[in-house]
């Protein structure tokens, strides 16, 4: 009980004031019937000591990407985390205050996110970016909400190439909200354009890791009155490759857990969103804008709040009202630390040890590594089935990346394929030991 | 500069002032090729298919040092739990223990990837369904889907439960309205139009709740569901829930649930004993993970037997060896999971954290922790009802107090005034204008854990500032704050000359 300020006297003292016997007079409106009589049947409070070595006795159970030669990537990626970023987030000022509702003794937040919807636009090569989302799954899925309200027309065209979790996502809010979504494989995309078209939403690198060059699609979505969603999983590649902004996109979306947040498995992450200044007002999430105090002072505050569910109800642009806060903080606190420089040699050293593992892996006996141009994540094939290869690396304690089952089972022409990523965090004995495991694994 | 601002803080010539220091922004003091991290890169040749990135970015970079003072600077500048009270009603600000991130940044749970085979995470999976345990016991329902990632998120997850249970019933065409109180977070009505559905309000009665003979009168053979928050945004236990829920049933409809406010009943109240079919629990409200300035949160919902068939995918499911993560329809035979609302497999941070919590307090302190959450309320509204006005009556609230600017009337001070003069005093300020049902709302909620002491210290400054405001000394209200970082900020400039990025000072001289 030790998180609960209040002594028995304390209780009897405020009962008194309040004017009630016991604490059960407060809980009158509930109906007798529902009222718990007894405990619900759970363990009594723990202590700390408890509580440390249950949660060390469930987490040593897991398997660390630190601990072994790891390459699993397919949307979250295995990247090193300065410790200033860490500690910054945890100042309590940070990361135990609300949503920045009072501006005044929020400029804190206020200015990181700022700096952080700077720093994306920047990244993105577009004009805005909102202050965050949940992840970039369901910022591609916004955006696709968004393209329709732009176009006031019901269809996604959706590349094979997205993510097919993206993609699920998307499926669902449209299913639901009684749009129309069709994927279709990269070449046919041109065909799959009519006029009831709302957006093409394609992703590059893509879930394969290819790198696209997205020029002349863009031209062809806009000739047929539609937006170009360009969504990114790995966000370290725009530190390296022309940024969506400058091929066309008219909105990007991205996964920003690679810059300054860890793995989590799967969560929290931290969702992207960037466009043209003409959609400004149709764009989801919240916005910090800049503005002056009564004394002429700069100062942020919270805009643009006539989008949002708490103004225009059911009207309103999303029904979004969480942003992901100190997973911006983690992100604008990385960039900063890294600037343009060290950015770009993150990305760089990232893609050479890709291609030193393709080169690796492509020694293997039987191993065709099939995706030429990529950032640090490519496909390989395999003899036999991928999804056993993956899980007998893990039984010699290399995680060898995402067995194509494992995001595709129903799609058995794939079931040879394995995504591989490498990062910066990958070193030459890891490579040495995935070449050495797998050797093994397919003799 | 006003008078009575300058009188109290005269100007300095850095325009800092002691410990408050005026921060730039990154992009007026770093470089493009100045940085805090050494990454060697490897010799060899590049393949990035002639797409490699030419332009500039322009992003600024700080050393350690430098990067580490700004930021610093930065959270110098925030109000938290961690400095003060944050009474602020709805959002639900109670202490973040530590001993959650402790737990949380354990390797064997910040380090493991979602995609990484399902056999090197049991532990991960045995946390989820350990959680999964406890929300089911602790809400009596049948299904949980701890994937949505926000409150928000999960009234999506939630209503769309509840429209595949309409749809496999072949009754989706059909039911078109849900019905949603007037006195509901704008998320409510958000998500129901998100889905499709049209919006159909229903005004809440004389004492702030719903009534069944309001809600009979509009539902009928088109109402897909209604979405109640219990207790509601008044503060209120809505006493007729039970009959609310039984009418929609009869009719065919569901009951969805808005959970923000489970905080003040859980170990006291199971909401599958109300009558509720769907129900998302904010874990940052009721179990403690940190908000951090606007996020991450992490929205679970539960579901009752009508529903559960449908519940999304992934989530934990019992197996024959252990618990296991079901992510296609082929994991879970005989249901019809309605598809996948983000990539992984949620929050897991969050989880850690709020298992974290529920261990520390067990069942025991939950329920006690829901007990001093309404005393604390109670206490507050008792201690300012002679002065602060309630638009409902002075009758028993929940876990938070709503009051309402009709004792301000003829002062010339606002609500939002109020607001800011109570930054002058050191506190965070309550919830204003919200829930629109009252004029002028102010909604208090102190939560469980603020001590007497730190409640009589807010109590105090309220009933001071009511009593100045009542005195005449308006100029108190209208100049604050006057000792926050930033005096009362232009929020029309900003919406009307939207500023959301920096820009080099040239390229923001050509665009005026």
């Amino acid at each position: 009980m030790r998180l609960l300020p209040h002594t028995d006297a304390d209780r009897a003292a405020m009962l008194a004031a309040i004017g009630v016997r016991e604490i059960d007079d407060l809980f009158a409106d509930v109906p007798e019937a529902a009222r718990l009589k007894e405990l619900p049947d759970l363990p009594r409070h723990a202590s700390e000591i408890e509580l440390e070595r249950a949660m060390q006795r469930m987490a040593d159970k897991n398997v660390a990407a630190s601990s072994v030669p790891f390459f699993v990537g397919c949307g979250a990626y295995n990247h090193h985390v300065p410790a200033t970023v860490d500690h910054l987030i945890q100042r309590s000022e940070f990361m135990t205050a609300y949503t920045p509702y009072q501006p005044e003794v929020a400029q804190g937040t206020l200015q990181y996110l700022f700096e952080f919807q700077t720093q994306v636009a920047m990244l993105t090569g577009m004009d805005v970016a909102n202050a965050s989302m949940y992840d970039g799954s369901t910022a591609a899925s916004e955006a696709v909400l968004m393209a329709q309200r732009v176009t006031k027309r019901p269809k996604a065209v959706i590349s094979t190439g997205l993510h097919p979790h993206y993609r699920a996502v998307i499926e669902t809010f449209g299913h639901f909200s009684e749009h129309e979504s069709v994927a279709v494989e990269d070449d046919e995309i041109a065909e799959a354009l009519d006029d009831k078209t709302a957006c093409v939403i394609v992703q590059t690198p893509d879930v394969f890791g290819r790198v696209h060059d997205l020029r002349k699609l863009a031209d062809k979505v806009h000739e047929a009155g539609a937006l170009l969603i360009v969504a990114v999983t790995e966000v370290l590649s725009l530190g390296a490759l022309t940024p969506p902004g400058e091929m066309g996109a008219d909105i990007v979306v991205a996964e920003g857990q690679s810059i300054g947040n860890g793995l989590n498995f799967g969560g929290p992450y931290l969702g992207l969103f960037a466009t043209r200044q003409k959609y400004v007002r149709q764009m989801p999430g919240r916005l910090a804008g800049e503005t002056t105090d009564e004394d002429g002072k700069r100062g942020f505050v919270l805009t643009l709040a006539t989008r949002e569910q708490h103004i225009r109800r059911d009207r309103a642009t999303s029904n979004i009202c969480t942003n992901s806060g100190l997973c911006a903080l983690a992100f604008t606190i990385h960039l900063t630390l890294m600037g343009e420089s060290g950015l770009r040699d993150l990305a760089l050293a990232n893609h050479r040890t890709a291609v030193a593992l393709a080169d690796d892996l492509a020694q293997v006996s039987g191993v065709k590594v099939l995706t030429d141009q990529f950032f640090n994540e490519f496909t390989i094939q395999v003899p036999g089935d991928g999804a056993q290869v993956i899980d007998k690396l893990a039984d010699k304690g290399v995680l060898g990346g995402v067995p194509a089952a494992r995001l595709w089972p129903d799609r058995p022409d794939l079931a040879d394929r394995i995504i591989v990523a490498a990062t910066e965090t990958t070193t030459p004995e890891d490579r040495a030991a995935y070449v050495a495991a797998l050797k093994e694994v397919l003799a | 500069m006003t008078k009575a601002a300058n009188d109290i803080r005269p100007a300095t010539f850095t325009g800092n002032r002691a410990l408050q220091i005026e921060e730039p922004l990154i992009f007026e003091t770093g470089a493009p090729d100045r940085s805090g991290v050494d990454i060697t890169v490897p010799e060899g040749e590049n393949r990035l298919g002639g797409l490699e990135r030419r332009s500039e970015i322009g992003l600024p970079g700080l050393s350690e040092p430098e990067t580490v003072r700004h930021y610093v600077r930065l959270s110098r500048n925030n109000y938290a739990i961690d400095t003060g009270i944050f009474p602020l009603g709805s959002c639900t600000m109670k202490h973040n223990p530590r001993a959650n991130e402790k737990s949380a940044r354990l390797p064997g749970f910040a380090d493991i990837h979602p995609l990484q085979p399902q056999n090197t995470v049991p532990g991960a999976i045995e946390l989820m369904e350990t959680l999964s345990h406890w929300l089911l016991t602790l809400t009596g329902m049948e299904a949980v889907a701890l994937s949505p990632k926000a409150g928000a998120h999960g009234e999506l997850c939630g209503m769309m439960g509840i429209k595949a249970a309409h749809e496999a019933s072949g009754e989706n065409a059909q039911r078109r309205i849900v019905i949603v109180p007037d006195s509901a977070h704008g998320t409510n009505p958000a998500t129901a139009a998100l889905l499709g559905y049209e919006v159909r309000p229903v005004e809440v009665r004389e004492d702030g709740t719903v009534s069944p003979d309001a809600v009979r009168a509009i539902v009928g053979p088109d109402t897909a569901a209604m979405m109640l928050t219990n207790p509601n945004t008044c503060g209120l236990f809505e006493p007729d829930i039970i009959e609310i829920a039984e009418i929609l049933h009869e009719a065919g409809a569901y009951l969805y649930c808005d959970g923000a406010n489970f905080n003040a009943i859980a170990a006291k109240v199971r909401p599958g004993d109300l009558g509720i079919d769907a129900m998302h629990l904010n874990l940052h409200k009721t179990f403690s993970t940190p908000h951090g300035g606007g996020g991450p949160g992490s929205g679970p919902v539960i579901f009752s037997k009508a529903i559960a068939p449908f519940a999304p995918l992934p989530r934990v499911v019992a197996g024959q060896d252990g618990a296991a993560l079901a992510e296609f329809a082929d994991d879970v035979p005989g249901e019809q999971p309605f598809g996948r609302l983000t990539a992984f497999h949620g929050q897991m941070g969050m989880f850690v954290r709020a298992m974290a919590y529920m261990m520390a307090q067990g069942a025991d302190g939950m329920r006690q922790a829901s007990e001093d959450a309404v005393l604390n309320a109670n206490y507050i509204r008792a201690r300012l009802r002679d002065v602060f006005s309630q638009p409902y009556g002075d009758r028993i609230c929940m876990h938070e107090v709503l009051f309402d600017d009709h004792f301000l009337k003829d002062t010339g001070v606002t609500t939002l005034d109020l607001a800011k003069a109570l930054i002058d005093e050191g506190f965070h300020p309550m919830t204003v204008y919200f829930p629109l049902v009252a004029h002028g709302a102010m909604l208090v909620e102190p939560t469980e854990s603020e001590s007497k002491h730190s409640l009589d210290q807010f109590i105090d400054a309220m009933r001071a500032l009511a009593k100045a405001a009542l005195a005449g000394e308006t100029e108190r209200f209208t100049e604050a704050p006057r000792f926050a970082p930033r005096r009362r900020l232009d929020e029309v400039k900003a919406a009307r000359h939207p500023v959301l990025r920096w820009e080099p000072p040239q390229q923001a001289k050509a665009a005026e």
